[in-house]
């Protein structure tokens, strides 16, 4: 494989995901405006925090006045989820000089990972296995400065009543059900779900962490029961 | 809060996004984490992810709806039913969005 043809690997891979993601990074740039955050800041966040859910959450708390020092600890933890995506491509990365592991690491989104891990799990001893990550990231990162820049722009004018918000829960299903693989996973999947529902009341979102944590918890507790 | 202080917050934002992101890729070689935490590490995604899409499937105006009062619903159990089915990312979306519009349309 050479690094071309391991880069588009990766492009090819994280495409269609960019049916879900153009929508939800047009929406973000319209919430992000309603919530009274100015068009250059708006469009500025897709670089410098560069993780959709986050931003929405972000945009969202901006927009109901919550204290910054609560909306850097929402980031953290809802983000936490990809401490997983980069210890599982760490040994991948482990012999590429820094600069390589910097930029793979700022490019490391749920999208780009899940598009990207089978061709890294087929191939993990290529010396070009990195091109395929490259190739996902960039493309997802592309997409969605490209369509936060579009949501910012002319967002406010799109008809309210094609449901392109319903874009972000059905990235995340696509995402999400694939990875459902055993008795313990579903469990930890159910848990989460239910707690995120009954605690919707929680101000400033804090149900969706206690909801993630009581579903971590459970999978690992039937796991530990031998219940895979 | 004033364009600059927003960017400020980006910034301390994206700067703990990308620790997060570049922690074990940094750290490989150096440190092994415990096996509990590995064992652990598949859950994250799942749960985290769970939790953020659950609301927005079964909640309107925040009261739980599982009637023709909520589509998204609806279209939300036929896009978990195709991607359980074909584990296919474009389908999955695509089809959640045609139930979607279709249930707009009749209902």
């Amino acid at each position: 494989m050479t690094p071309s043809s391991a880069f588009w690997l990766g492009v090819r891979a994280l495409l269609p995901m960019l049916l879900g993601v153009a929508p939800f990074g047009v929406i973000y740039g319209v919430v992000a405006l309603q919530s009274g955050i100015p068009p250059l800041a708006a469009f500025l966040m897709s670089s410098l925090v560069f993780a959709g859910s986050a931003q929405f959450l972000l945009a969202q708390l901006i927009g109901v006045g919550a204290p910054a020092l609560l909306m850097v600890g929402a980031v953290g933890l809802i983000n936490l989820r990809h401490a997983l995506y980069s210890a599982s491509v760490a040994p991948v990365l482990h012999a590429l000089p820094r600069r390589w592991k910097l930029l793979l690491a700022y490019l490391l989104t749920d999208e780009a990972y899940a598009a990207a891990i089978p061709h890294l799990l087929a191939e993990p001893r290529s010396p070009q296995a990195h091109w395929i990550l490259f190739g996902s990231g960039f493309a997802l990162w592309f997409g969605w400065q490209l369509a936060t820049l579009v949501g910012v722009l002319i967002g406010a004018q799109l008809p309210a009543d094609l449901g392109l918000d319903f874009a972000l829960p059905l990235t995340f299903i696509a995402i999400v059900v694939p990875l459902i693989d055993s008795r313990a996973r579903l469990i930890a999947a159910l848990v989460a779900g239910v707690v995120a529902v009954l605690l919707v009341p929680l101000p400033y979102k804090t149900g969706l962490f206690v909801a993630a944590l009581a579903g971590l918890a459970a999978g690992a507790f039937m796991q530990g029961r031998g219940k895979p | 809060m004033s364009q600059t202080t927003l960017l400020l917050l980006w910034l301390v934002c994206g700067l703990i996004t990308f620790a997060i992101r570049y922690s074990f890729i940094a750290l490989e070689g150096h440190y092994r984490p415990p096996s509990w935490f590995i064992r652990w590490l598949p859950f994250v995604p799942i749960a985290a992810l769970t939790a953020l899409v659950t609301p927005e499937l079964l909640l309107v105006a925040g009261q739980i709806d599982l009637g023709a009062g909520n589509p998204r619903f609806w279209a939300g159990l036929v896009a978990i039913a195709v991607a359980a089915r074909w584990r296919n990312t474009l389908l999955t979306i695509a089809s959640g969005f045609v139930a979607l519009w279709l249930l707009n349309w009749l209902v």
